[in-house]
């Protein structure tokens, strides 16, 4: 991301804030209803999530101690969505702490799921078990992909 | 701790006045269970009250003939790895000091010496009289380089009788797959995972700096034992392994999720030296009583495996991951416990999405030192309720088993690190 991608970033969200700031008794999931995109990938995203996550990550997104991380408000998560689609793309085989605590189990690679399908399922991720946060584009899975050794 | 042996008793003149004289007074007072059993729901006449809450990752514990506790931490905490518990008069225990500075799970009290393993390493601290460490900074090192991968890293520990270690090294991998736990990927030939873990291996209990070759692999084809005990009976090894993960996940042509939610079994063995369960070939199917191909290895759900591989001798059902074993040789519990196992199920997560089951301790009757009769769940409600045993949001989750003086069962818990002690209050 350029600085000046940044700064358009941040404009944006600045946006999105006082937007929010200014309907102030608009019901919980304005963001979807405003947007019938996410709220289709959502919806697509949660079936990706109960075929291919719900396994290591739970129903509730919690994970499991010692072994998987949880899903819920963490920097993985909610942070740069670029890290995030490769650890589903290329897995993860390192350990990882979140809060004090070691997550150690390989994450397997999920690299047959489509570019759509990780998208739907990532923008998902970022908007249950207690996070908000941005949607994830195909175009984003595609860029990493193609970083990816076939 | 198991029971006491009259020559040991003999060679230590006054240890053994005091236990006679613990044992033969009439008025010594009974332990008290808490007023709501520790939340633990047990069969009638039995109480459970908590000792001690750690704080910590408690896994495996061990009880002196003195009453000391020993409790091995998964994850070191203030520095411990290991955290000393002196008993109280009201049954309860206090923590006195902590020492050890390595995270693990295997802790195991035999003939004045104190066993504990990191997930590369066994020790052993010598005890004294009062059963107290005698140097808690210079364990002696018995067993060092055991593999450690991401998962399955307790070197879980137990001795025989004679003087033989026996350590768990898990298998790194779900079912030594080409790529681990990946969807499609098939099992490599001639696991290679076999030659170093994957099975149990034989020390010497009183040897130093033992490496690989200075042990030999005693059994192999089991993917990860936690739980383990050596059976007074019939002198033998007795092991609980953890079964195989997601063969609906990985193998969906061939499984549905409620079938990946109860197979493949979580199975005991009775080991002999070079004895082989099969794992990655083959997986236990308790509601078929088979043994079955396993799917990286051109199995397909319905295919029997074939080989020279041993039978469980019993099997419950899958994923609720058996972390403690121990045979119960007291006479505290009714006559029907003596010389049977109870089993601490950790409790289990691949059973998602259907509900996930285990977070107990079960009791499995034995006669003349093998399997009888069908097992019974003995300590529930570990997790606190229903809906969280379903949702695997356990409040607590049963690790380790351990036999006090007096005949009391000890479980630890791993997840907020209470540790219980169950009590026979009843005229038996």
């Amino acid at each position: 991301m350029t600085f000046k991608q940044a700064f358009l970033a941040l404009a944006l969200a600045g946006g999105v804030l006082s937007l929010q700031a200014q309907h102030r008794p608009a019901p919980k999931k304005t963001s979807t209803k405003a947007n019938p995109a996410m709220a289709a990938s959502l919806t697509r995203g949660a079936v990706v999530y109960k075929n291919v996550c719900i396994t290591c990550h739970m129903a509730d997104g919690g994970g499991v101690p010692n072994m998987n991380p949880p899903l819920s408000k963490t920097s993985y998560v909610l942070g740069d969505k670029a890290k995030l689609a490769h650890i589903v793309l290329a897995g993860l085989a390192e350990p990882i702490e979140i809060d004090g605590n070691d997550y150690k189990q390989h994450m397997p690679a999920q690299n047959y799921l489509t570019d759509q399908q990780i998208a739907d399922v990532l923008t998902y991720v970022r908007n249950n078990f207690g996070n908000k946060a941005s949607a994830v584009q195909v175009a984003e899975v595609k860029a990493v992909r193609a970083t990816l050794p076939k | 701790m198991r029971s006491f042996f009259p020559r040991y008793l003999l060679a230590v003149p006054a240890l053994a006045g005091s236990l006679a004289l613990l044992a033969s007074n009439p008025n010594a007072p009974t332990v008290a269970p808490d007023p709501d059993n520790a939340g633990l729901k047990l069969p009638a006449g039995f109480g459970a009250l908590k000792v001690a809450e750690t704080g910590g990752r408690a896994r495996h514990i061990a009880v002196t003939p003195q009453g000391i506790i020993y409790v091995k931490l998964n994850k070191v905490k203030d520095g411990k790895g290991i955290l000393e518990l002196h008993p109280q008069a009201n049954g309860k225990a206090t923590a006195v000091s902590g020492f050890g500075d390595y995270g693990g799970t295997g802790m195991y009290e035999k003939n004045g010496y104190l066993y504990a393993s990191s997930d590369h390493a066994v020790y052993r601290y010598k005890l004294d009289a009062k059963g107290e460490v005698t140097d808690p900074t210079k364990p002696e090192l018995l067993v060092r380089g055991l593999k450690v991968g991401s998962q399955h890293e307790s070197k879980s520990i137990v001795l025989d009788n004679a003087d033989n270690l026996y350590v768990n090294i898990g298998a790194y991998a779900n079912a030594c797959q080409e790529q681990d736990r990946t969807r499609g990927s098939k099992g490599i030939p001639n696991c290679p995972i076999l030659d170093s873990a994957g099975g149990i291996w034989q020390f010497k209990a009183d040897k130093l700096n033992q490496r690989y070759p200075d042990g030999i692999r005693y059994a192999t084809g089991l993917r990860n034992v936690v739980g383990l005990d050596w059976n007074p009976q019939d002198n033998q090894l007795f092991v609980m392994q953890h079964g195989r993960d997601q063969l609906s996940d990985n193998w969906p042509q061939f499984y549905t999720e409620k079938q990946s939610a109860q197979l493949p079994a979580e199975c005991l063995y009775a080991l002999k030296k070079g004895d082989n369960a099969g794992w990655p070939y083959l997986y236990y199917d308790q509601l078929q009583h088979k043994k079955m191909q396993g799917p990286e290895y051109g199995g397909d759900g319905k295919k029997e495996a074939t080989g020279n591989y041993i039978d469980p001798a019993a099997a419950y059902p899958g994923h609720m991951a058996p972390d403690g074993l121990l045979f119960y040789t007291g006479t505290m519990f009714p006559a029907r416990y003596r010389n049977g196992a109870f089993i601490a199920f950790h409790g289990s997560w691949n059973r998602a999405p259907e509900p996930q089951a285990g977070y107990y301790v079960v009791f499995q009757p034995f006669k003349d030192g093998k399997p009888s009769g069908q097992w019974e769940v003995f300590a529930d409600n570990f997790s606190g309720s229903v809906e969280k045993t379903a949702s695997g949001r356990a409040d607590h989750r049963p690790c380790g088993l351990a036999q006090g003086p007096d005949g009391s069962l000890y479980v630890s818990d791993d997840q907020k690190g209470t540790i219980y002690r169950i009590v026979y209050n009843a005229k038996k």
